[in-house]
């Protein structure tokens, strides 16, 4: 496969996962602002903060809207095409590596990424995200589920499929670890002293921004302490969003492109990676909160971009490529 | 009851459709009679049908100069084109004939130069072509195919008449309107479609990829195929990926490709990977910086020397321009008789030259009457059309003309044969030419009909997508004598 191709498709899939992770969390915290009943708490500026420092785009956001309440947000993270993580600028980007890689992807996924960007543009999008925002966000995140079962359905699961497998997967790790992040930093602030109902809600809202609540309930019956959250978005192994299943997926796919086995490693993508792998897989939440929380998922998110950039070195760079063709 | 074509208008000029008013031609009857019992909301139904089609296929293309959303759809018109299977039979020979001169031509051209050693043409005005390439002259292309993909211009006249208006010899685009034009109607039109007997176009891609591996270099059995496009802005785009797809082909870019000692590879996730064939959708100036245009960031430097080596085989070859040439085109039915001892089959359109003394006064005298082109312009650039011009125009054109006579060919303005097209809420006649894409492999292939493009907008003479023109789908018709 092309070295273009596979970096193409590799974005194309992380930006469909970021338009989508966005939209779960700009509607989670949209349904948790009607629950918390207490003015003070409500105060939307506390509770949308953290949306978008999760983003790192504090300061675009407050050069772009004077006031910075939930609709100032909404319209920030859903059509806001100056801000390059909205959904909209996703999705258009997402399109843009789909057609220069058309002839690799499926038609019906060609198809359906290109009804995704032609929905974000419409009036009708605009509409939407004015009058209901929760349908907006709803049908973003029901396009990503159909682009991911269309892909899987109709694309031959060969190397492009792994590239598509591994964006979207390195994603979903960062993002889930950006969420948790942010929620520890807000609700935790010196330890475990912080309890009561309100911080119950809040870490539901963590959970729900994964899909995960209703897959954590079925393990830890009736109680949601944060310290099991964290551990069960970090370390669950067969939970789809969780860190973990995450870093174990694309590692695979990693190997599946090289042909190496999982043991082993081939380039230096696989090295990092199946260490970061390994880390997870016999870390404890004990450990973790000593080190730190949120030491810990910066250096997780760091370690991402190091796989990322090493796979691009591996499989894109030119420069990697000239040495590989004197073999 | 008022149909769809109670109003229409036949007006002065040969209509596809209708013999006369309300009488439509044998092979339009049943169209005539479908289109009488439609009602407008069904019609509105399938015209929106179609349009989400193309919108969410992205059959789009790009329109230069314009900030405000670069892509466009192509306007699709829902009224088919029909053709006759003795029409077409005649059109097809004609096709055949024509680009068997055209490669004897260039064959010619770049080896003894007989046609101009016998004074047929002119020897300025191949010397002086602007896609004339000396530096090939002796160069030995693989089975001596030098257009191996040709899009030929056709209009009608006043009669009814078939003539050629232009060859496109070096990247001729819109097959893929062809393709898609034809599954739209297939959902639009279903019923239709099964009472007529339509010949189908889907084997293009197939026919297109055997040419392809028919010129590898040295008769390689199982060649590798690439498709060189200049990338995801340039306007035919949707048409390169298309191909690509539809031939399972790697669609690559400039910067895709690498020659090293002579050989040219791709850049893959596995390393290089030697590429055999390049179906090339970049023309002859940017293909190779250090041959061609320094400037150019869409070629590959060193490509042009594989070539020469044998070692990459191009389609079209290097040096084709000169058959498209629209000074050399006046000179295609001589062509025909010289190499081929045969009446051209398919009529050119009368042409001046404006490099010929004569011709020149003429031309000067009639500019109001005349259509203008630039001979190495296409896309409906660079042309004037005299009797829609202002004054201030044609004494543009004129200066032009003086200062670079070379540049310049004038034809008489040709009456384009009309068709009813669905325009401000009613069937309205609208000009229209035809586009039939001709391949030439072990055999020369064309695809039945070909784009049918038609300018939408009233009295317009220019078809073009980039000047507001549309397309329809066409149907030729199976021999009624066939099994």
């Amino acid at each position: 496969m092309l070295s273009r191709v596979a970096d193409s498709l590799y974005w194309m899939s992380r930006y469909i996962e970021r338009a989508e992770n966005n939209a779960r969390i700009a509607d989670v915290n949209l349904q948790l602002l009607l629950d918390l009943t207490n003015p003070s708490e409500a105060d939307s500026q506390q509770q949308w903060d953290p949306i978008i420092s999760s983003l790192e785009e504090n300061e675009l956001f407050a050069s772009l809207y004077d006031k910075p309440d939930g609709k100032a947000v909404i319209d920030f993270v859903s059509l806001q095409k100056k801000n390059p993580n909205s959904i909209y600028s996703c999705l258009t980007l997402a399109r843009e590596n789909a057609r220069t890689t058309s002839e690799q992807i499926s038609s019906e996924m060609w198809e359906q990424v290109n009804r995704l960007y032609l929905f974000v543009k419409s009036d009708s999008a605009r509409k939407m995200v004015r009058n209901s925002p929760y349908q907006f966000f709803s049908r973003i995140i029901a396009g990503s589920h159909l682009f991911q079962g269309i892909t899987d359905a109709t694309m031959t699961h060969g190397e492009g499929w792994d590239f598509i497998r591994i964006g979207k997967l390195l994603e979903r790790a960062d993002c889930t670890s950006r969420i948790l992040d942010v929620k520890y930093h807000i609700l935790l602030p010196s330890g475990e002293t912080v309890g009561g109902n309100v911080d119950t809600i809040q870490w539901m809202s963590v959970l729900k921004s994964c899909s995960a609540l209703e897959a954590y309930r079925k393990i830890y019956v009736g109680q949601v302490a944060p310290w099991r959250v964290a551990e069960f978005i970090i370390t669950h192994s067969t939970f789809p969003r969780s860190i973990r299943f995450s870093v174990d997926h694309f590692d695979a796919a990693l190997h599946q492109i090289s042909g190496s086995p999982e043991t082993n490693y081939a380039n230096e993508a696989e090295r990092l990676s199946g260490r970061l792998r390994s880390d997870l897989d016999y870390v404890t939440i004990g450990d973790i909160f000593k080190f730190g929380l949120h030491e810990y998922l910066e250096q997780i998110q760091e370690r991402l971009v190091e796989i990322s950039n090493a796979m691009h070195e591996t499989y894109c760079a030119n420069s990697a490529l000239e040495n590989l063709a004197t073999d | 009851m008022r149909d769809f074509f109670s109003d229409y208008q036949i007006g002065d000029f040969f209509d596809e459709m209708f013999a006369g008013p309300g009488v439509a031609r044998p092979h339009y009857s049943k169209l005539f009679a479908s289109f009488k019992e439609m009602e407008r909301e069904e019609f509105e139904r399938k015209r929106a049908l179609a349009l989400s089609t193309f919108l969410t296929q992205g059959v789009t293309f790009t329109v230069y100069n314009d900030d405000q959303g670069t892509e466009r759809i192509f306007p699709f018109d829902l009224v088919p084109r029909i053709i006759p299977a003795d029409e077409w039979d005649l059109v097809e020979r004609g096709l055949v004939q024509r680009i068997t001169a055209l490669n004897l031509f260039l064959h010619d051209i770049y080896h003894e130069q007989n046609i101009l050693r016998d004074g047929v043409i002119p020897k300025q005005i191949v010397w002086e072509a602007a896609h004339f390439r000396p530096e090939f002259m002796h160069f030995d292309v693989p089975r001596n195919i030098y257009i191996h993909i040709c899009g030929t211009d056709l209009i009608r006249d006043k009669d009814g008449a078939y003539l050629v208006l232009e060859d496109n010899a070096r990247c001729p685009s819109g097959v893929s309107y062809v393709i898609e034009n034809r599954q739209t109607m297939k959902r639009a039109f279903p019923g239709l479609l099964a009472e007529y007997r339509v010949r189908a176009v889907e084997d293009y891609s197939q026919e297109l990829l055997n040419v392809l591996r028919y010129v590898a270099p040295n008769g390689k059995s199982e060649p590798t195929v690439a498709l060189l496009t200049p990338g995801v802005y340039n306007s035919a785009y949707f048409e390169h990926s298309f191909l690509a797809r539809s031939m399972g082909i790697e669609i690559v870019e400039g910067r895709d490709l690498v020659a090293q000692d002579g050989k040219v590879f791709m850049r893959t996730t596995k390393g290089l990977k030697p590429v055999d064939v390049i179906y090339r959708r970049i023309n002859d100036d940017f293909l190779d910086p250090q041959v061609f245009r320094k400037d150019s960031g869409l070629g590959v430097p060193g490509l042009v020397e594989a070539y020469r080596e044998g070692n990459v085989s191009l389609a079209n070859s290097i040096g084709t321009g000169i058959a498209d040439d629209k000074a050399v085109y006046h000179f295609v039915p001589e062509m025909i008789r010289y190499y081929l001892d045969q009446d051209p089959i398919l009529p050119n359109v009368p042409t001046y030259l404006a490099a010929v003394k004569e011709d020149l006064a003429y031309i000067l005298e009639h500019i109001p009457e005349l259509v203008i082109k630039a001979v190495n312009e296409s896309g409906g650039y660079g042309m004037l059309i005299g009797p829609q011009a202002t004054k201030a125009e044609c004494e543009r054109f004129r200066e032009k003309i003086k200062k670079n006579p070379r540049n310049y060919i004038a034809q008489p303005v040709i009456p384009l044969s009309r068709a009813p097209a669905f325009c401000d809420e009613s069937m309205q006649g609208r000009h229209l030419d035809l586009r039939p894409f001709i391949l030439y492999g072990e055999k020369v292939t064309i695809i039945p009909g070909g784009l049918t493009r038609v300018a939408l907008r009233q009295g317009s003479l220019v078809v073009n997508s980039s000047q507001g023109g549309g397309s329809k789908d066409t149907w030729v018709l199976e021999d009624e004598s066939s099994p």
